[in-house]
This record gives structure tokens, C-alpha cells and sequence, in this order.
């Protein structure tokens, strides 16, 4: 394993790459080559780092400079002052609009103080087409704790302690909902991701499923066993290429590790999930709309009660949370619900 | 590509994979490392820095010490290349001049196990402007 002295971070988020990020990557890594200093800096692409609007961003590792609005021409002025010479390019380095001085470390950026990564813990941090580096960073561990050492209801108990609440913006309390649908009996139950997101302009779950999407597949996987399904859907919609790319690879990746299908971790607990994709309609975010359209019916709401916890896709009990929410499952089996209710506010 | 059977087939990857990913974390909350920066301009190239560096690096990997190495520029002292700067946490930045590997193993066994000052030290006479 070749030892990297320098990690170079490129954004890949959607947001970056419409300004050409993955050009910058490739000019990065010829001028490596040029250097001969390929097996010393890495250079990856990673998820959205949040700061679009100063994008192409680069991170350093471990000086963790943060370089923004990085062109193609500028990887060859990188390489040779900061990689080679370790002087940083200040005309690259975010500047304070108050104090009008230049902030090499994102941690001192109004932007990035005061926020705590949770749900986007490895957005930025990771190459999210590669399932090894999300497994460096504890992933699947937490699927490996519900598996080995957690029963079903246990798992329900943490969500519903944590306080986890519905982050598509309905902020329905999760671990109830889970519970719901653990209730209900049936030879077949599901769990539906709704990744749709509707809403113009956002795109909190495209960052997480474009940065971190192994976070998903774990987290549908941790629902499957708390309430017995055996099979998962990811509703997302057609406008986000990039998120649907990341995330056959990364259903691929983890069949092919074996962290999904059949006796996962070696118990008697098989899970798989395949993707499912919209086609422009808004009203197809709410979750009724949303199952009749996987079902090939018309996306139109229908009554609730039922409810789809009780009888979802194909009328039997479906799990649907947005992929917000998922995103916080694994950390918080890992972590516990005590650490994640101390964040934030009461409710 | 290997299948993952049991939980402890995935803590044996993660515990081998982590080295990889580990730098990028740790320069998120560097101040919890110790830092060591190798100064690299002109004259500590000259001198060899770049050899104590990948040789911090290696070291300290294997002996287990948690830690960030990074190189910068030019500290000031020409005449005492190669020159490293050691911060522990929680106390002030120390510069070594004239650090080869020898004096660089002896650095790590001496002052950042056991925090006994070593020969070689340059003191501080300098003030910078942003710590006010």
C-alpha cells in the first residue's frame, strides 16, 4: 500500500462538477505525474462539501487548506508552490468578506464553525464510489451491531430514544414509525428511501446520496431488520444522474462484499434493494403518490388510514422515510440514542 | 473484493483500510496531535529534509503515535537545516535544528514519548502578529 503524504480532496458534488471540478481532478493528477509524485499525494474525488457557491473546492490533507473557485490552469500553480514548495496559493484561499483576510482552514470560516456533521459526516471526506474508504470510516459497523448483538426491538428502542424525527419535513417520529410497521404482520414487507426531493432548489439528500451513499443502503438495511423486511426500494428521481450512478455502484459493491443479500454477517437476516426512478413529478415526493407510482399506477395521493406502515407497496407493510433521515440511523446505532438527543433542541 | 462473512471479517478490513482515510481526519482536528512540521524550503531540501520527513512518517506510523506530519517553508534558521517543529497538544511548539534521522528517531523516543527535551533545541525569538 503506497503511503500518501498528502491527500488532495476534489468536490465532486454535482454543484462543482457543472464548473468543471472533475477537469480540475484530471489536471491535478497530470501534473502528479508529471512531478513523478503520483505514489506520494492522492488525489480523490469526494462528495459535496457544501460550499457551492465558492466551487471548484480543493481540500489539503492533513494541513487542511481549503482552496475555492479552482480552475483547470490552477492545479499546475498548486502542485508546484503548495505540494512541492508547502507555500500555500493565498489568491485560491476563501477570503472573509468582513475581514477581508484570507482563511486557509475551513474550520475558522463563519460557514463551517458552528456546524456538527452528523448526517453528512463523510460528505467530503470520502471517495463515495469506493465502499473500502466508507468502511475505513466505521461503515457497516453499525449494521454489524444490529445483526450480532441487537434484537429487532432493540433496534426500534434506540431510534425511538434518540429522538429521531421525519427529515423530509413531516417530522414524524421515526423509531414510532418503525415500530408501526414492525407490528404489523405479513409474509412481505418493504422499506422505501424516498429520495425525490422535490422541492426546487433543494438538495440536502442529492449531497448525501451523491457524497455518502453507502450511508443509505446500511440504514435501509438496519430498518429491514428492526421491523422484518426483507426487501428495500430507493424512490429517486430521474434528475439526479449522478446520484443514481453513485448509487448502483454502490449497491454493487456492497453485494459484492456481501453486506447485501443473503445472511448478512453470517445470520439468518437477508436484505437487497433496488432502485426506482421518477419521472419529473412533483406530487410524487408524498409517500402515497410515491408508492403508487413504484406500483405502475398513476402518482396520485390516496386517503391515509391506511397508512402505509400498515399497507404500503403492493398492500403490504412499508417503511418510507426520506434520505435525510437514514442518514442518521447508522451513527446513531453506533453512537447511541443518549449522544444524538443531546443534540439540539428538546424536541 | 473479499466477501465480508462476520463482523469481525469487516473490523479486520476497517482496522486495515483506516491508515488510508486516517489523514484526512486528522487534519480536520489536528490540534488533537501532535503536529510536526519539516521545514521544507531551499536549504532544508538541501539538507535532506525530505528523508527525515518520509522517515517521521513511516516512524511514527509504526511505533503507533498519533500524529500529523506536514512540511512548510522556510522557519528562519538556514544555518541549522534540517529543522523540525514538534507541538504536543496542550503545549507550545518546540524547533529541532539539525535533524537527521538519527536525531529524528531520538526526538520521537525522547521527547514525544516521554516529553524529555532533547539537544538541538532553538529557542523562540519570534512573535507571530495573529495571536494577539
Amino acid at each position: 500500500m503506497a503511503k500518501y503524504k498528502m491527500h488532495l480532496l476534489v468536490c465532486g458534488g454535482t454543484g462543482c462538477r457543472a464548473s468543471a471540478s472533475d477537469s480540475v481532478l484530471e489536471h491535478l493528477k497530470k501534473e502528479l505525474e508529471i512531478k513523478g509524485l503520483q505514489d506520494e499525494v492522492q488525489v480523490v474525488m469526494t462528495g459535496c462539501f457544501g460550499f457551492c457557491e465558492k466551487g471548484p473546492i480543493v481540500k489539503v490533507s492533513p494541513d487542511n487548506t481549503f482552496y475555492v473557485r479552482v480552475e483547470p490552469k490552477d492545479a499546475k500553480e498548486i502542485i508546484e508552490e503548495h505540494i512541492i514548495k508547502g507555500r500555500k496559493v493565498t489568491r485560491l484561499l476563501y477570503q472573509d468578506p468582513e475581514k477581508k483576510e484570507a482563511v486557509s482552514d475551513s474550520k475558522h470560516m463563519d460557514f463551517y464553525k458552528k456546524q456538527i456533521r452528523i448526517a453528512l459526516r463523510n460528505c467530503g471526506l470520502i471517495d463515495p464510489e469506493n465502499i473500502e474508504e466508507y468502511i475505513a470510516r466505521d461503515g457497516y459497523a453499525a449494521l454489524g451491531k444490529c445483526l450480532n448483538e441487537l434484537k429487532p426491538q432493540d433496534v426500534i428502542k434506540e431510534i425511538k430514544d434518540s429522538g429521531l424525527r421525519g427529515r423530509g419535513g413531516g417530522g414524524f417520529p421515526t423509531g414510532l414509525k418503525w415500530e408501526i410497521a414492525s407490528k404489523n404482520n405479513a409474509d412481505q414487507k418493504y422499506v422505501v428511501c424516498n429520495a425525490d426531493e422535490g422541492d426546487p432548489g433543494a438538495f440536502m439528500d442529492r449531497s448525501v446520496l451523491e457524497g455518502d451513499p453507502h450511508a443509505i443502503l446500511e440504514a435501509m438495511a438496519i430498518c429491514g431488520y428492526a421491523i422484518g423486511a426483507t426487501k428495500g426500494l430507493i424512490y429517486i428521481r430521474a434528475e439526479y444522474p449522478l446520484a443514481i450512478k453513485r448509487l448502483k455502484i454502490a449497491i454493487d459493491q456492497a453485494r459484492e462484499y456481501g453486506l447485501l443479500g443473503k445472511n448478512i454477517f453470517g445470520s439468518s437476516f437477508d436484505f437487497d434493494l433496488e432502485l426506482r426512478y421518477g419521472a419529473g413529478a412533483f406530487v410524487c415526493g408524498e409517500e402515497t403518490s410515491l408508492i403508487h407510482s413504484m406500483e405502475g399506477l398513476r402518482g396520485e395521493p390516496t386517503i391515509k388510514p391506511p397508512f402505509p406502515a400498515e399497507k404500503g407497496y403492493l398492500g403490504k407493510p412499508t417503511n418510507v422515510n426520506n434520505v435525510e433521515t437514514f442518514a442518521s440511523v447508522p451513527i446513531i446505532i453506533r453512537k447511541g440514542a443518549n449522544w444524538f438527543n443531546k443534540i439540539g433542541t428538546e424536541k | 473484493m473479499t466477501k465480508i462473512k462476520t463482523l469481525a471479517d469487516l473490523k479486520k478490513m476497517k482496522d486495515e483500510l483506516q491508515a488510508k482515510v486516517d489523514l484526512r481526519e486528522k487534519g480536520e482536528s489536528a490540534e488533537s496531535y501532535v503536529q510536526i512540521k519539516v521545514g521544507m524550503a531551499t536549504s532544508g531540501i538541501a539538507s535532506g529534509a525530505k528523508q527525515v520527513m518520509d522517515f517521521l512518517i513511516e516512524a511514527l506510523e509504526k511505533r503507533n503515535i498519533e500524529a500529523v506530519v506536514t512540511q512548510t517553508g522556510d522557519m528562519g534558521y538556514c544555518f541549522a537545516e534540517p529543522t523540525i517543529e514538534v507541538k504536543k497538544p496542550g503545549e507550545e511548539p518546540i524547533v529541532f535544528g539539525y535533524v537527521d534521522i538519527k536525531k529524528a528517531d531520538e526526538i520521537i523516543e525522547k521527547y514525544i514519548k516521554q516529553g524529555e527535551l532533547v539537544e538541538g533545541i532553538i529557542p523562540v525569538n519570534y512573535q507571530v502578529i495573529d495571536d494577539k
